[in-house]
C-alpha cells in the first residue's frame, strides 16, 4: 500500500501570493494514499528539508511529492534529502506550482484548485515510481575548443597545462581572433599583438594541444564525457609539413587586390596568403574563391615557384573524427559595418569607418603602418568624430542591448589619435559612458582631462559630405539640447557587436540554446555563466555576449576549470531516466533504431542455451540514450518504456485529471 | 488607354498649375487618362491634423470614398502633402476600429479602403517610363539635384521609397531621361512646408541650405515632386537669397516638367512661364527639339 | 472607511492621457537627443523634442503646463525626421498633434503661436465654406485675424500675373456634406 507524503512550499511569496498553500496541503491530505501533508514557507531551506526527512522516517513514506518550483531548480535538492532519509531518491517527484500555476495566474479560487490538481497528478504518478540507480559512464579526457581567439587560446592553455589533451579548431587560416587585429588595448594602452602572440605560439607548440586551422565543425554527436565530433579540414592547397613559409608564392601571386579581411577591408592581400606577419601557423593557404587556377584552371605560378613543392591544388577537404569529453565554444563575435546606417550614408562615405577599421589604421602592422590616414585619399585627419552606440541600444535597428566594449575602445581611439596628432580635434558623441571596470573610468577621464578629447552628450542624427569634409549633425543635450555641426575629416562609428553570422548553425550542431540575437545562452545568468544547458559544453568569450579581453580571459579560465573538474573523475554518473526494452514483447522491427536521434539503439540476439537464435531485439545503449522518448512513441508492440516516465506513470497522471470528481457527474 | 483616378489637390488648381499641366502632358504621351475625382475636396493639410484629428481623417476619407464609388483602385495624388494625408487616412481606417465605424458616419458614405493613393514617382515608374522611353527625343544635357523633401520618404509606413535616407528613384528617372543626377546632401531635408506664410523667415533659412547645397555641387536645376516644396523653393526665393546673401537663380522644376522637356514638349506647354525663378537659362542649355502635343 | 485613510490621488499626468488616447509611450525616450539633432527647427524652439518628452516624463502638473504653453509644439513641421531616426521609435509628430489640440482645448496656447493657429483656422474655414482651399480667401482671412496686412503683398500681384491666384474660389457641390463633416468633427473634439 502506498504511503505518500505531500510537501507544499510557499516559495516565500512566489507561490503563496496567488495560491492558498495551506488549502492545497489540506486537499492533498484527502487524496488516496496520502498519509502526510504539510505546507511550509521555504521547503528548500534546511528546516524544510528536515521536514521531509523526518516525515519519511516517521510515517514510513514510500513516495514523496514536493509541490514547489520547477524541478530544474530544486529536484536535485529534494531527491538528495529523500536519499538521506533512506528512501530511493527517484521516489521523490516535484509538482511545479510556481512556473505552472502561481506565476501565471491571478489569486483566485481556481488558482488554488489548479495547484491542488497538479499535486494530485504527481501523487498518482509517484505511486508507480520505481527505485532507480544512476548510470556510470567513462569520460574521454580530451577537450575540444572551437575558436582560436583569446578566449579559446586561454581555455586551451589552461586545460592543456592541467595535463589534458586539447583539440583546437579555428576557421580562419590563423589563430589570434579579433585581439590580433587590435592596435593597443585599454586601459593600459599596451600593444595587443605583443601580449597575444606569445600565447599563440604557446598554443602551437604545446604538447597537449592539437591545432586545426582553416577548419570547421561538421557535426557533433554524443553527450558529456563522450562526444563524437567531425571536423572539416578545409583544403589549404598547401602542404604545411613541406612548406617552409618562405613567402615566395605570395610574392609571385598575380591576384593581389583581394580586400584583406585581417585589415577590415582597408588593405589588399593575394589569393595565396598568410593573414598577418605573426600568424600561427605562419604558412599560407589558397583562397580558392579568388585564385585564377581554381577559377579558370590556368596560372599555377605559386606551384612553379615553390622551392619545397608544397602547393597541392588537388588537395580536398578532409573529415576528421575525434572523440572528446568536453567542448568549449569560443567563437567570438562580429561587428556591424558602416553600411548598416542609412542616416550615416549607407556606407557610401569611405571615411566613415567602423572601430575595427580604426584599429587597423592605428596598428603598426596595419595597411598604413600605424600612420592614421583616411581611406578616401590617404590624408592624415585633423578632426575625427567618434560616435558611440552606433547601432547598439537601438531597438529601432533591432539591437536593444549595450555592446559593452565601445565606451572603452572609443576613449582609447580618441586617445590614440590625440597621441599621434597632438593638435588634432577629437570629438566623441555619447549617450552614457559605461566604464565599469578596474581602472576604466580613470582611463576615460584621462582621455578627457589629459588628452583634451571633447565629449558631447548626444546622438548624431546624420552625416553628410561637403567639400571633402564630413559634416556631423549632432546635439549637445548638456547645453539645452543645442544642435551642433562638426566638420570632420574622418568619422569612427563604434558599431554594435553582434553574433557571428554562422552562430545559429553552430548552436544547432552543438544542441545548445541561443538568445534572440544569436549569442549562445549560458545555463544560468548568474550562477552558471560559463556552462550551457547541454552538459559538457561550455562557453568562453564574446560568443555568449559582447565582452572585453579581461572578461573573456576570466571566463575562459573559468570554463577551463569546469572542464578540468569534469576530467578529474574517471567516470560520470548519469541520471537513469533512459529507455529500456521489454525483450519478451519486442518483435525486432527496429523502427526505433531508424528514428533514434542519438543512435542509441543496437541489435541484440536472444539465443537458447544451446545457442540457437530465438530472435533479434532492440537494445538501448545506456551511454548514448538521452531519454527523449521518440522510440517509445513509435514502438508498435509497446515494448519500450522510459525509466521515471513509464507509460504506466503517464497514464496514471492523465487519468488522475480525467477522474476528477467534478467531471464524473457530467 | 489606361484610366486611373486623379486627385489634383488645391495646389495644382492654383500655385502649382504647371505641375498639373506637365503631368497631364506626359500622361498623354504615356496613354494614360487621368480621371479627376468627382467633386473632390481639400485633404485638410497640416491645418486639420494640427487642430482636429478626426477632421484630418474624415476630409481625405471622403475623397477615398468618391474614388471607390467611381471604381478606381488607384488614385494618383501628385501633391506629396495630399498623398500623405490620403494615405494616412486610409491607414487609419484600415488599422483603427474606431475610425472604421466613425468615418462612414461623418462622410455619409461607405468606405471599404479599396482605393489606394499613389505618388507621382510610383505613377511614373508604373505607367509612364515604359511607354515613353522610345519617345525621349531631347537629351537633357544638364545636372539635376533630385529633391524629395519629407512626405515622399516619411513616415516609413506611408512611404513606398527604398533607401529613405538617400533615395535614388528620382535619380533613376532623371538618368533615363538623359539627365545627370548629382549626389547631394539635402534631398530629404525639410523645406519648411506649412510655415510658408506665417514664418516665412524659417522657410527662407531651411530652403537656403537646400538651394545652396544643390547649386554649390553644380546642379543646373532642383527637381521636385511636391508643390509645397516647389512653392517654397521658387516663390520664396527672395527670402532664401536674403539668407544666402547672393542672387541664387537655380530653378526648381517638377519631375513631370523634366520628363516633358525630355519628350520635346514646348516649355510653355509645361508651364515654365509660371515660375518665379525662370528656368530659361537652363532650358537654353538643352538641345531644342520641340514637338507639338 | 478605507478611502479616507488614503491620500488624495494626483491629477492625471499628460503622459497617461497620451498613452491612453493615442497609444504613444513617452517613457520610452532615453534622452539621446537624436531628434533634436535632426529636427530642422530645434534651433528655433523654446523646448526641443527631447526636452518636451522629458517634461512629459516628469509628469508634474507644472511640467505638463510648460509643455502645453511652449512655442515649440507649434513650430513642428511634422516632417517626421525625428520619428524616422528615433532609436526608441517614439512617434513624436503624433504626440505633437495631440499636444496642439490639448493646448487649444485647455486654452494654454503660447502667445506667439496665435498666428500659426490663425493660419490653420483660416485654412480650415476656407475648406469649410467651399470644400477646397481658396488661396485668396485664406490670405484675406488670415490677415484679418492677425492684422499682418502687409505680409506678402509683393507676392500676390506676381502670382496673379502668372495665373496662380484664383480670385473667385471654386465651390464644390458637396459643400453641405463638408460642412456636416466639420460640424460633427468639431462636436466630437469638444466632447472629448
Amino acid at each position: 500500500m502506498a504511503r505518500i507524503g505531500v510537501f507544499v512550499c510557499h516559495c516565500g511569496e512566489n507561490i503563496s501570493s496567488t495560491v492558498d498553500c495551506a488549502k492545497v496541503a489540506e486537499i492533498a491530505s484527502n487524496y488516496p494514499g496520502v498519509v502526510y501533508s504539510i505546507d511550509y514557507k521555504y521547503m528548500c531551506s534546511d528546516p524544510g528539508q528536515n521536514l521531509i526527512k523526518e516525515a519519511i522516517q516517521k510515517h514510513k513514506l514510500t513516495g514523496v511529492v514536493v509541490a514547489a518550483c520547477s524541478p530544474r531548480m530544486h529536484e536535485p535538492t529534494f531527491r538528495k534529502a529523500t536519499a538521506e532519509a533512506g528512501l530511493n531518491p527517484y521516489l521523490c517527484e516535484m509538482a511545479n506550482l510556481r512556473e505552472h500555476c502561481s506565476w501565471v495566474h491571478y489569486r483566485e479560487d481556481t488558482t488554488t484548485e489548479k495547484a491542488a490538481e497538479l499535486v494530485r497528478v504527481l501523487v498518482e504518478k509517484v505511486k508507480h515510481n520505481e527505485e532507480l540507480y544512476p548510470i556510470k559512464v567513462p569520460i574521454t579526457k580530451t577537450a575540444l575548443v572551437i575558436g582560436g581567439g583569446i578566449g579559446g587560446i586561454q581555455a586551451a592553455l589552461d586545460i592543456a597545462n592541467s595535463g589534458h589533451k586539447v583539440i583546437m579548431v579555428e576557421k580562419n587560416p590563423s589563430i589570434g581572433g579579433k585581439m590580433a587585429q587590435l592596435s593597443e588595448t585599454f586601459p593600459t594602452l599596451d600593444c595587443s599583438q605583443c601580449i597575444l602572440t606569445p600565447r599563440m605560439v604557446e598554443v602551437a607548440q604545446h604538447p597537449n594541444i592539437t591545432l586545426y586551422t582553416y577548419a570547421e565543425i561538421e557535426s557533433v554527436d554524443g553527450f558529456i564525457g563522450n562526444f563524437k565530433v567531425t571536423i572539416r579540414q578545409k583544403a589549404k592547397s598547401v602542404d604545411h609539413k613541406a612548406c617552409t613559409g618562405c613567402g615566395l608564392c605570395i610574392e609571385k601571386c598575380p591576384i593581389k587586390k583581394i580586400p584583406d579581411e585581417f585589415n577590415a577591408g582597408l588593405g589588399n592581400r593575394a589569393a595565396i596568403y598568410v593573414p598577418f606577419p605573426q600568424a600561427v601557423p605562419n604558412k599560407p593557404v589558397i583562397d580558392r574563391n579568388n585564385c585564377t587556377y581554381f577559377l579558370k584552371g590556368k596560372c599555377g605560378l605559386c606551384k612553379k615557384v615553390c622551392p619545397a613543392d608544397a602547393i597541392h591544388y588537388e588537395q580536398e577537404d578532409e573529415l576528421i573524427k575525434v572523440d572528446v569529453g568536453a567542448i568549449v565554444a569560443a567563437t567570438g563575435f562580429d561587428i556591424k559595418h558602416s553600411d548598416f546606417f542609412p542616416e550615416y550614408g549607407y556606407g557610401k562615405y569611405p571615411d566613415v569607418i567602423d572601430g575595427l577599421q580604426f584599429e587597423r589604421l592605428a596598428s603598426a602592422s596595419g595597411p598604413t603602418l600605424g600612420v592614421l590616414k583616411r581611406p578616401s585619399d590617404g590624408k592624415e585627419p585633423e578632426s575625427i568624430v567618434f560616435i558611440a552606440c552606433a547601432g547598439s541600444r537601438d531597438p529601432a535597428k533591432g539591437i536593444p542591448y549595450c555592446s559593452k566594449i565601445c565606451c572603452m575602445y572609443t576613449a582609447k581611439h580618441a586617445m590614440l589619435f590625440k597621441h599621434k596628432n597632438h593638435h588634432g580635434k577629437a570629438t566623441v558623441f555619447y549617450m552614457d559612458i559605461r566604464a565599469g571596470g578596474k581602472m576604466y573610468d580613470e582611463f576615460v577621464r584621462r582621455a578627457i582631462e589629459e588628452d583634451d578629447v571633447n565629449y558631447i552628450r548626444g546622438r548624431v542624427s546624420r552625416i553628410y559630405e561637403k567639400n571633402g569634409k564630413l559634416i556631423v549633425c549632432g546635439v549637445d543635450t548638456l547645453l539645452n539640447s543645442r544642435p551642433v555641426e562638426i566638420e570632420a575629416d574622418m568619422v569612427v562609428l563604434a558599431t554594435a557587436a553582434i553574433a557571428n553570422s554562422d552562430s545559429e548553425e553552430l548552436a544547432q550542431k552543438l544542441h545548445i540554446s541561443y538568445d534572440p540575437y544569436h549569442f549562445f545562452s549560458e545555463a544560468h545568468p548568474k550562477l552558471r555563466p560559463v556552462e550551457t544547458n547541454t552538459a559538457g559544453i561550455m562557453l568562453a568569450g564574446a560568443c555568449q555576449a559582447p565582452k572585453d579581453i579581461p572578461d573573456t580571459v576570466s571566463q575562459a579560465s573559468g570554463t577551463a576549470a569546469k572542464v578540468v573538474a569534469l576530467f578529474s573523475q574517471d567516470e560520470l554518473t548519469r541520471e537513469p531516466l533512459i529507455a529500456y526494452v521489454n525483450n519478451n514483447t519486442c518483435v525486432g522491427c527496429f523502427l526505433c533504431q531508424s528514428v533514434c536521434p542519438y543512435l542509441a539503439i543496437e541489435k541484440e540476439e536472444i539465443r537458447r542455451r544451446d545457442g540457437t537464435l530465438v530472435k533479434t531485439v532492440a537494445k538501448i545503449n545506456p551511454g548514448l540514450c538521452q531519454g527523449c522518448g521518440t522510440c517509445v512513441a513509435l514502438c508498435r508492440s509497446k515494448s519500450i518504456d522510459i525509466h521515471g516516465y513509464t507509460n504506466r506513470q503517464i497514464y496514471a497522471e492523465v487519468s488522475a485529471l480525467f477522474n476528477r470528481r467534478e467531471y464524473a457527474g457530467v | 488607354m489606361t484610366k486611373i483616378g486623379y486627385f489634383p489637390g488645391c495646389s495644382l488648381n492654383g500655385t502649382a498649375k504647371e505641375y498639373d499641366l506637365s503631368l497631364k502632358a506626359i500622361a498623354r504621351f504615356a496613354d494614360v487618362e487621368l480621371v479627376e475625382l468627382n467633386d473632390w475636396n481639400c485633404c485638410g493639410a497640416t491645418a486639420a491634423h494640427s487642430l482636429n484629428s478626426t477632421l484630418a481623417v474624415a476630409l481625405p476619407a471622403r475623397n477615398l470614398a468618391i474614388a471607390e464609388r467611381m471604381g478606381f483602385d488607384e488614385i494618383l495624388v501628385p501633391c506629396a502633402a495630399c498623398y500623405s494625408r490620403l494615405a494616412q487616412a486610409l491607414y487609419e481606417i484600415k488599422s483603427d476600429e474606431k475610425y472604421r465605424t466613425k468615418i462612414p458616419q461623418l462622410i455619409e458614405m461607405e468606405i471599404k479602403g479599396t482605393a489606394n493613393p499613389i505618388t507621382v514617382l510610383d505613377f511614373i515608374n508604373k505607367y509612364v517610363l515604359d511607354k515613353i522611353k522610345d519617345k525621349l527625343t531631347n537629351k537633357l544635357n544638364a545636372k539635376f539635384a533630385c529633391y524629395y523633401g519629407c512626405l515622399l520618404t516619411r513616415p516609413e509606413h506611408l512611404s513606398t521609397i527604398e533607401r529613405r535616407e538617400d533615395p535614388l528613384v528620382m535619380e533613376q528617372i532623371v538618368k533615363l531621361a538623359g539627365g545627370i543626377a548629382i549626389d547631394w546632401a539635402f534631398k530629404v531635408e525639410c523645406c519648411g512646408a506649412g510655415l510658408s506664410v506665417v514664418r516665412t523667415d524659417i522657410v527662407g533659412k531651411l530652403c537656403a541650405k537646400i538651394v545652396d547645397d544643390a547649386s554649390s555641387r553644380g546642379a543646373d536645376a532642383i527637381v521636385v515632386a511636391c508643390p509645397m516644396c516647389h512653392s517654397n523653393l521658387d516663390m520664396r526665393r527672395s527670402e532664401i537669397n536674403k539668407n544666402l546673401s547672393t542672387d541664387n537663380k537655380i530653378p526648381a522644376i517638377y519631375i513631370t516638367q523634366l520628363l516633358g522637356l525630355a519628350l520635346g514638349i514646348e516649355p510653355n506647354k509645361l508651364g515654365f512661364d509660371k515660375h518665379f525663378v525662370p528656368a530659361d537659362n537652363f532650358i537654353q542649355k538643352l538641345q531644342k527639339q520641340t514637338v507639338e502635343v | 472607511m478605507e478611502t479616507k485613510s488614503k491620500i488624495e490621488p494626483l491629477a492625471q499626468p499628460l503622459k497617461e492621457k497620451i498613452l491612453n488616447e493615442i497609444n504613444e509611450q513617452v517613457m520610452k525616450c532615453y534622452q539621446c537627443g537624436k531628434c533634436a539633432a535632426g529636427c530642422p527647427l530645434s534651433g528655433e524652439m523654446d523646448y526641443t523634442p527631447n526636452q518636451i518628452l522629458r517634461l512629459l516624463q516628469i509628469g508634474e502638473p507644472t511640467c505638463d503646463d510648460e509643455v502645453l504653453r511652449s512655442y515649440g509644439i507649434w513650430l513642428c513641421l511634422t516632417c517626421d525626421t525625428c520619428h524616422s531616426r528615433c532609436p526608441q521609435e517614439v512617434d513624436f509628430p503624433h504626440i505633437m498633434d495631440f499636444l496642439r489640440s490639448e493646448a487649444i482645448k485647455r486654452k494654454k496656447v503660447h502667445p506667439k503661436a496665435k498666428e500659426i493657429i490663425a493660419f490653420h483656422r483660416s485654412f480650415l474655414e476656407s475648406i469649410e465654406k467651399t470644400g477646397r482651399l481658396s488661396e485668396v480667401g485664406l490670405i484675406a482671412s488670415y490677415k484679418l485675424k492677425t492684422f499682418n496686412l502687409l505680409q506678402d503683398v509683393d507676392l500676390a500681384p506676381k502670382m496673379f500675373a502668372k495665373g496662380k491666384l484664383e480670385i473667385f474660389p471654386h465651390r464644390i457641390k458637396g459643400r453641405q456634406a463638408i460642412a456636416r463633416i466639420f460640424e460633427k468633427a468639431m462636436k466630437e473634439a469638444h466632447n472629448d
